[in-house]
C-alpha cells in the first residue's frame, strides 16, 4: 500500500508555479488558453505579425501556390493568406467578443431584471424568449443583418441580438433559485435591504455560471459571424473575414487552390477549439460539485 | 456447524487526492444461518464501507479490499474471479440499501427488477420469473401484488418499495443479506414492520443478516451478536443482551448513556432528572489517524497510555471482547 | 394529457403569432424595399415607373394594412406571391421543401446513430485513450463551421471521384439517391453527432454515479446490462430532449450546407429570398420554419411524458 501525496497549491503563488499548477489539473483548459492568447495577440498586433499587407492586391501572384513569399498562398487578387488571416482574426475576435459582451450583459440584465421584477415583466421577457427560441439562430441573425445593412456593427448586433433571452433565461432561473436559499432569507433577516443583497449577494453568485455561458457562447459567435460571412451577409469588403474569405473562393477554387478553403476554414477552427476547451476547463473549475 | 459467514482481518482503503482513507482495518466476524449481527456506529465510523466490501461493490479506483477474507459457506469472495463473484450476488449473497427510492430503477417495473434477477441466476424463462416475483411481493406482505409488479417504484409508498427491494434481495433466496440501515428513511410504525418481516424471513428462509445501523433500539429488537465499529476499526464484540448490560468501550458506553430513557431500560439505572449525556467532538479524518486509541480525545477515561499505543482487541468477560485499556 | 395538448397548442399559436409579428417588422426596420433595390441596382430612376411597381406589390399601404393582409391571406391558405419571380409562394417552396426534408432526416439519423453509442462507449471506457480520442474528435466537430466541413468533403470528393456530387432531381435509382444525399447529410449531421455523443456521455456519466446502479450490480448483473439495461434508458431522457433543440441548429447547418452543395432545397432559398428582400417570401418560409420547429419541441415533449413513467403515472 503506498501512500499517494497530495497535489497541494503552491504556497506561496508565483505567476509561473500558478501556471503550472493549473496545467497539472487541467491540461486541456491551459491548452485552449494558449490557442487562444496566440490569436488575440496575433489581432491585437496584426500590424507587426503580418509579414504581407492582407490589402494590396497582385495581379502577378494570383493563385500563388504557398511558398516562401506566401507562405500560405495568395488569392484569386493575389492578396496574402496569411496575412488576411491574421488580420481577420482582428476581425472575428472583435466581433465574437463584441457580441457575446453586449449580448451577455444585455441578457444578465434582464435575467436578473426578471429575477427581482417578476409579475407583467417577466411574463412579456418569457414570451419574447419562447418567440426567439421557435427561429433558429443563423436565419435570425441573416434576417437581421439583411434588414439592417451589412457591416461591422451590425454584423455584432445581428449575432447578439438572439444571445440575449439566452442568457437571460439561465441567469432568471439561477436568480430565482438564489433569492430561495438559506443565506439569502438569512441577510434578509438581519435586516438587509432588497437591493444591498441584490448587490452583495445574489449578484456575484450569479457571475460564474455567467461567465461560464459567455465563454461557452464565444465559440459559436465567432462560428454564426463566419456562416453570416460566408452566405456575403456578414462582415463586408475591406475588413478581412474568415467566413467571407472562405466563400469568395468556394466550390470554384476547391480543384485549383485548395489553399484558399483549408487555411482560412483551420483558422476558425482552432480559434473555436481553443475556446471551447478553455470553456470546458472553465465550467470543471468552477463547478462546485468537486468530487474527490 | 460453521458459520456461514465468515469475515477476517477485513481491510479496506481508498486512494484520495489528500491521501490513503483507511476506511477499514482488520475487522473480523462470523455468523451462522438464520442468525443477525448488527454493526454499529457512527456516520464514517466505516460500517457501510464493510458492507459493501462484503459484496465486492466498492469503487475500485479509488477503493481497494487490501487484505483478508470473505467466507461464506467456505468460498472466500475476494479470491474470486469478476465473472465468479457477479455469480454470488444474489444467489448467495444480497444486499438491501438504505434509501430505496434512489435505490430502485425509475423506469423500469417492480416486477421486472425482480424478474431479472431470478432468470439470471435460476435461468429460468420470463413467464416463470414473473409468477415468482409476484410470489415473493406476497411472501413481503405486499397486498395486490399481482397488481403492484407491474407498477413503477415512483407509485409505492417508501415502506412499500423498501419491501419490495426485500424481495428482490430475497428471490433467490441467498444465504447472507447485507441490509446496510434499511430502516432509517422511514417511518417509525413503518420501521417495525419492516423489521418484523426481515426477522420472519429469516426464520423461513434461514438466513443469516448483516444489520448495519446506528440505531441501538433497532439493535435490540432483531440482533443476536453486536459489533461496534469505531473509526474503521472493530473496538467492541459481544451478544446482545451482554453488551446492553456491560459495555466495556467507552464509546459503547457513550452510546447507551445517550439515548433518552423513560424511566429505567435493561441493565443500566438512568435517574429521571439526568441530563442527556453526549459524546463530545468528532469521529478522527480516516486519512490521518492518531497513533494511539482513535477515540482518545474524545474519551473522559483515557490516560497517557491510550495516547500514544492503540488497544488490541482482548477478552474482558466470556464471549465478550473489547479493544480498551481501562476497561 | 388532453388538457395537456390544448394547451400547448394555445401556446404554440400565441408563439407563433409573436414570429409574425417579429419577423414582420424585422425585414421592414430600415427603410427600403425590393424595388429600391431592383432600382438602384439596374440604375432606372424613372420615378412614375418605381411608383407603379410599389403600388402593384402593395408596398405603399400603411404598415398595419401590409401586415393583416398577409396574416389575412396566411390564414385561409393564400401566402401571397413572391416579388422575385412573381409566382405563387407556395409554388416556389412546396417543391423544395421535400428536399430539405430527406435532407433533415438523414441528418438528424446519422448523427443520433453516431452519437449515441459512441457516447456510451466514451462513458464506460471513461478516461482511456479512446474516451480522450473521442472527446476531442467530438470537441473538433463542434469546433468547424459545417460549410468548411461540407468544403473539406466537396475537395476529397474532387481528390478521390475526380467530381464534385451533382445534385439531380430525379436520382436513377435509390442506391444513386442515397449515394447523392448521404454526402451532404453527413456534413450537417456530423455537428450534431458531436454534441449528442457529449450529451450522451455525460448523461452517462451522470447516470452511472446513481444509487440503483449500485443496486443493479449488487444483483449480480453483468456491467453489459447494467450499463444497457438500467443506466442508458435513464441517460437518454435528456438527450430526448435535446434532439428538440438540435433540430433548430440542424436548419443553421441546412442553410450553409445547400449552398456548399448546390441542392436547391428550401433553406437555401431562405438566403435567396433575404439577399433579395423578397418580403412575402422571407416572410412565410420564416412562418414555417417556426411553425416545424414549434411542433418538433411539442412532439418531442409528448414523447418524453410517454417514456417517462414518473410523468406517465404522476399520482
Amino acid at each position: 500500500m503506498s501512500t499517494t501525496v497530495s497535489e497541494a497549491r503552491p504556497s506561496a503563488p508565483g505567476f509561473l508555479s500558478e501556471v503550472l499548477y493549473l496545467s497539472r489539473r487541467y491540461p486541456l483548459g491551459v491548452a485552449g488558453a494558449l490557442i487562444m492568447v496566440t490569436f488575440v495577440l496575433c489581432a491585437i498586433f496584426a500590424d507587426y505579425v503580418a509579414p504581407l499587407d492582407p490589402f494590396s492586391t497582385n495581379a502577378r501572384s494570383s493563385l500563388a501556390k504557398p511558398s516562401e513569399v506566401n507562405l500560405l498562398g495568395a488569392d484569386m487578387m493575389g492578396r496574402d493568406v496569411l496575412s488576411r488571416i491574421i488580420h481577420g482574426a482582428r476581425v472575428s475576435l472583435a466581433v465574437a467578443v463584441g457580441a457575446t459582451v453586449l449580448g451577455s450583459g444585455i441578457g444578465a440584465a434582464v435575467g436578473l431584471a426578471c429575477g427581482y421584477l417578476g409579475g407583467w415583466f417577466d411574463l412579456i421577457v418569457q414570451r419574447v424568449t419562447e418567440v426567439m427560441d421557435a427561429l433558429p439562430l443563423l436565419v435570425m441573425a441573416l434576417v437581421i443583418t439583411a434588414s439592417l445593412g451589412p457591416s461591422l456593427r451590425n454584423t455584432i448586433i445581428a449575432i447578439a441580438i438572439p444571445l440575449v433571452p439566452h442568457v437571460a433565461r439561465v441567469i432568471r432561473s439561477n436568480v430565482l433559485a438564489l433569492r430561495e436559499m438559506p443565506f439569502v432569507e438569512a441577510a434578509k433577516a438581519t435586516g438587509m435591504s432588497e437591493m444591498r443583497i441584490a448587490v452583495v449577494h445574489v449578484l456575484p453568485n450569479t457571475l460564474a455560471p455567467l461567465i461560464v455561458l459567455a465563454t461557452a457562447q464565444l465559440g459559436s459567435t465567432i462560428l454564426t459571424e463566419a456562416s453570416l460571412s460566408f452566405l456575403g451577409l456578414g462582415v463586408p469588403e475591406p475588413y478581412p473575414s474568415w467566413g467571407r474569405m472562405l466563400s469568395e473562393s468556394a466550390a470554384e477554387y476547391v480543384r485549383t487552390a485548395p489553399w484558399l478553403v483549408i487555411f482560412p476554414g483551420l483558422a476558425i477552427s482552432l480559434v473555436v477549439f481553443g475556446s471551447n476547451l478553455t470553456g470546458d476547463a472553465l465550467r470543471d473549475a468552477l463547478d462546485p460539485r468537486q468530487h474527490d | 456447524m460453521a458459520p456461514v459467514l465468515e469475515v477476517s482481518g477485513l481491510s479496506t482503503v481508498f486512494h484520495t487526492r489528500r491521501g490513503l482513507v483507511r476506511a477499514v482495518q482488520d475487522v473480523s466476524f462470523a455468523v451462522n444461518a438464520g442468525e443477525t449481527l448488527a454493526i454499529v456506529g457512527e456516520s464514517g465510523c466505516g460500517k457501510t464501507i464493510t458492507a459493501l466490501s462484503l459484496m465486492r461493490l466498492v469503487p475500485m479506483p479509488p477503493g481497494e479490499i487490501a487484505a483478508g477474507s470473505v467466507k461464506v459457506d467456505g468460498t472466500d469472495l475476494l479470491k474470486l474471479s469478476d465473472n465468479e463473484m457477479r455469480e454470488m450476488r444474489g444467489s448467495k449473497i444480497a444486499m438491501i440499501f438504505q434509501e430505496p427510492m434512489t435505490a430502485l430503477n425509475p423506469l423500469l417495473t417492480v416486477g421486472n427488477q425482480i424478474e431479472e434477477m431470478v432468470v439470471l441466476h435460476d435461468k429460468c424463462s420470463r413467464e416463470v420469473a414473473r409468477k415468482r416475483a409476484v410470489e415473493m411481493l406476497h411472501h413481503v406482505r405486499i397486498p395486490e401484488p399481482d397488481r403492484r409488479a407491474r407498477e413503477y417504484p415512483h407509485q409505492l409508498s417508501g415502506g412499500m418499495r423498501q419491501r419490495a427491494m426485500i424481495a428482490m434481495a430475497l428471490a433467490c433466496r441467498p444465504k447472507v443479506l447485507v441490509a446496510d440501515e434499511p430502516t432509517t428513511a422511514l417511518d417509525v410504525t413503518i420501521q417495525a414492520q419492516i423489521l418484523d418481516l426481515i426477522g420472519d424471513l429469516q426464520r423461513e428462509f434461514g438466513t443469516a443478516v448483516v444489520l448495519i445501523t446506528h440505531d441501538l433500539g433497532v439493535v435490540a429488537e432483531t440482533a443476536k451478536r453486536v459489533v461496534v465499529m469505531y473509526a474503521g476499526r472493530k473496538v467492541e464484540e459481544a451478544p446482545v443482551e451482554e453488551i446492553f448490560a456491560r459495555p466495556y468501550h467507552p464509546y459503547m458506553q457513550g452510546l447507551m448513556n445517550s439515548i433518552p430513557r423513560v424511566g429505567s431500560a435493561r441493565g443500566l439505572d438512568v435517574a429521571p432528572d439526568e441530563r442527556l449525556q453526549e459524546i463530545s467532538g468528532i469521529v478522527p479524518p480516516l486519512n490521518d489517524l492518531p497513533p494511539g486509541c482513535a477515540f482518545e480525545p474524545r474519551c473522559t477515561k483515557a490516560d497517557a497510555r491510550c495516547k500514544t499505543q492503540r488497544p488490541e482487541l482482548a477478552t474482558k468477560a466470556p464471549d465478550h471482547i473489547a479493544a480498551c485499556w481501562l476497561a | 394529457m388532453l388538457s395537456y395538448l390544448i394547451r400547448r397548442l394555445l401556446l404554440m399559436a400565441l408563439t407563433l403569432f409573436g414570429v409574425s409579428i417579429v419577423i414582420f417588422l424585422l425585414l421592414r426596420i430600415v427603410p427600403g424595399n425590393i424595388a429600391d433595390i431592383l432600382f438602384d441596382s439596374a440604375g432606372l430612376i424613372d420615378p412614375a415607373e418605381k411608383a407603379k411597381i410599389v403600388a402593384d406589390l402593395g408596398l405603399d399601404l400603411s404598415i398595419y394594412q401590409q401586415y393583416t393582409q398577409w396574416i389575412g391571406g396566411l390564414l385561409q391558405g393564400d401566402l401571397g406571391y413572391s416579388y422575385v419571380s412573381e409566382k405563387p409562394v407556395i409554388e416556389e417552396i412546396a417543391p423544395r421543401i421535400p428536399i430539405t426534408a430527406q435532407l433533415a432526416v438523414m441528418a438528424l439519423i446519422f448523427s443520433v446513430v453516431m452519437g449515441v453509442p459512441l457516447g456510451v462507449i466514451s462513458a464506460v471506457r471513461q478516461n482511456t485513450p479512446l474516451d480522450y480520442l473521442l472527446r476531442i474528435t467530438s470537441l473538433s466537430g463542434l469546433s468547424m463551421p459545417s460549410f468548411w466541413l461540407g468544403l473539406l468533403i466537396l475537395m476529397a470528393c474532387v481528390h478521390f471521384f475526380g467530381t464534385i456530387p451533382i445534385y439531380d432531381r430525379n436520382p436513377p435509382t435509390f442506391w444513386a439517391w442515397l449515394a447523392m444525399m448521404a454526402v451532404p447529410a453527413a456534413a450537417v449531421g456530423f455537428r450534431s453527432s458531436a454534441l449528442i455523443m457529449r450529451l450522451t456521455r455525460s448523461a452517462m456519466l451522470e447516470v452511472l454515479r446513481h444509487d440503483f446502479v449500485r443496486t443493479a450490480r449488487s444483483k449480480g448483473l453483468s456491467e453489459r446490462a447494467v450499463t444497457y439495461n438500467h443506466a442508458l434508458r435513464n441517460a437518454l431522457l435528456p438527450v430526448v430532449t435535446i434532439i428538440g433543440i438540435e433540430v433548430a441548429f440542424l436548419f443553421g447547418g441546412l442553410i450553409v450546407t445547400e449552398t456548399v452543395f448546390n441542392i436547391p432545397g428550401v433553406a437555401r432559398f431562405l438566403v435567396e429570398a433575404i439577399r433579395w428582400r423578397d418580403y412575402p417570401m422571407v416572410q412565410n418560409l420564416v412562418m414555417f420554419t417556426a411553425t416545424i420547429l414549434v411542433l418538433i419541441n411539442l412532439i418531442v415533449d409528448l414523447i418524453y411524458m410517454v417514456i417517462d413513467p414518473r410523468i406517465r403515472y404522476s399520482e
